[in-house]
């Protein structure tokens, strides 16, 4: 079967499906989320170091995965949108931003959390911490950028220059814990060698990331559906459709 | 039960974070929600608005008509 994939490049094609694929991914990420936490909470054993504490490390490792993940999404659809001109990119950039800049803010306060009984600290000012400090200020920086500025096309062409130049703080976060000393722990899963913690914890942390990533399409997916709305209000297929809603 | 809620100890740094994460995660789906009806309300207020100047304009030019009618008559 062929999929014409570029038919849901424009924004017509792509509301309904946006809400027809939401609801799903809301249902999936409940149902990871239960598993998650009762495998994370319940089943999990303790650590033999760090105590009970170390169960933060179910919400603060996927929160920070995503807050670097989505960023590169983000920028991603930004360039596209700013290379093609293509409108329904510039929105999807858009709609990851306050989900994105979310996540960041929760990696960096679970962190201060387990900072505090680990290190002693709440907030040190090493590589790890304040890289991922600036991928907080890139986001809102990204999303204050774009409501300061009237016109739709211009705040997105501006916004996506901010956030391809940002781009590269991704990676200075991701290898801080190698270039420098950090006070930080190296990366929980690393591809060249075995994982370090038992196999309940890596299995709970995973399926917690994997609840994020769920919920991050549906919550970025309904978001778009109201950027599209308010971007395309003129155009004749929106007005055709409140039309039939108003019967 | 109580046991579990304490956390060894850990009981503020391990709910503070699950917590605040459930919370965000709750409060960010509501938004978007609200934002949603905000937008629908307004586009739906518009539509109203310009079918009724709509229909005033052909109740006038309708009118017009009438007039004109009569005088050739």
């Amino acid at each position: 079967m062929a999929i014409n994939w570029f038919k849901y490049a424009s924004p017509v094609s792509f509301y309904p499906l946006a809400g027809r694929l939401s609801p799903w991914f809301a249902g999936v990420t409940l149902v990871l989320l239960a598993i998650g936490l009762y495998l994370g909470f319940f089943v999990a054993p303790t650590d033999y170091q760090q105590g009970e504490a170390y169960r933060i490390m179910f919400v603060h490792v996927p929160a920070a995965w995503m807050s670097m993940f989505i960023y590169l999404v983000m920028a991603t659809y930004a360039g596209l949108g700013l290379i093609f001109n293509t409108r329904l990119s510039s929105m999807m950039a858009t709609a990851l931003a306050p989900t994105g800049a979310m996540f960041t803010f929760l990696a960096l306060w679970t962190g201060a959390l387990w900072g505090k009984p680990m290190w002693g600290t709440w907030w040190v000012w090493d590589a790890r911490l304040t890289s991922e400090l600036i991928l907080l200020f890139l986001y809102l920086g990204f999303m204050s950028l774009q409501a300061a500025i009237d016109d739709p096309r211009r705040a997105s062409r501006a916004g996506a220059v901010l956030a391809l130049v940002g781009a590269v703080n991704v990676p200075i976060i991701y290898f801080s814990v190698k270039w420098w000393n950090t006070l930080h722990q190296g990366a929980s899963i690393s591809f060249d060698k075995a994982p370090s913690m038992a196999a309940t914890m890596l299995v709970a942390m995973l399926i917690m990331a994997l609840a994020f990533w769920c919920y991050t399409f549906a919550v970025v997916l309904q978001r778009v559906r109201c950027e599209i709305l308010e971007r395309e209000s003129h155009s004749d297929w929106v007005n055709t459709m409140i039309q039939e809603q108003q019967g | 039960m109580q046991e579990f809620f304490a956390m060894g100890g850990y009981g503020l740094y391990v709910w503070g974070s699950v917590g605040v994460t459930a919370l965000l995660m709750i409060i960010e789906p509501l938004l978007i929600v609200r934002r949603r009806q905000i937008v629908l309300r307004r586009l739906s207020r518009r539509h109203q608005r310009r079918q009724s100047r709509n229909q005033r304009r052909q109740q006038e030019l309708s009118e017009t008509d009438a007039v004109k009618v009569e005088h050739e008559a």
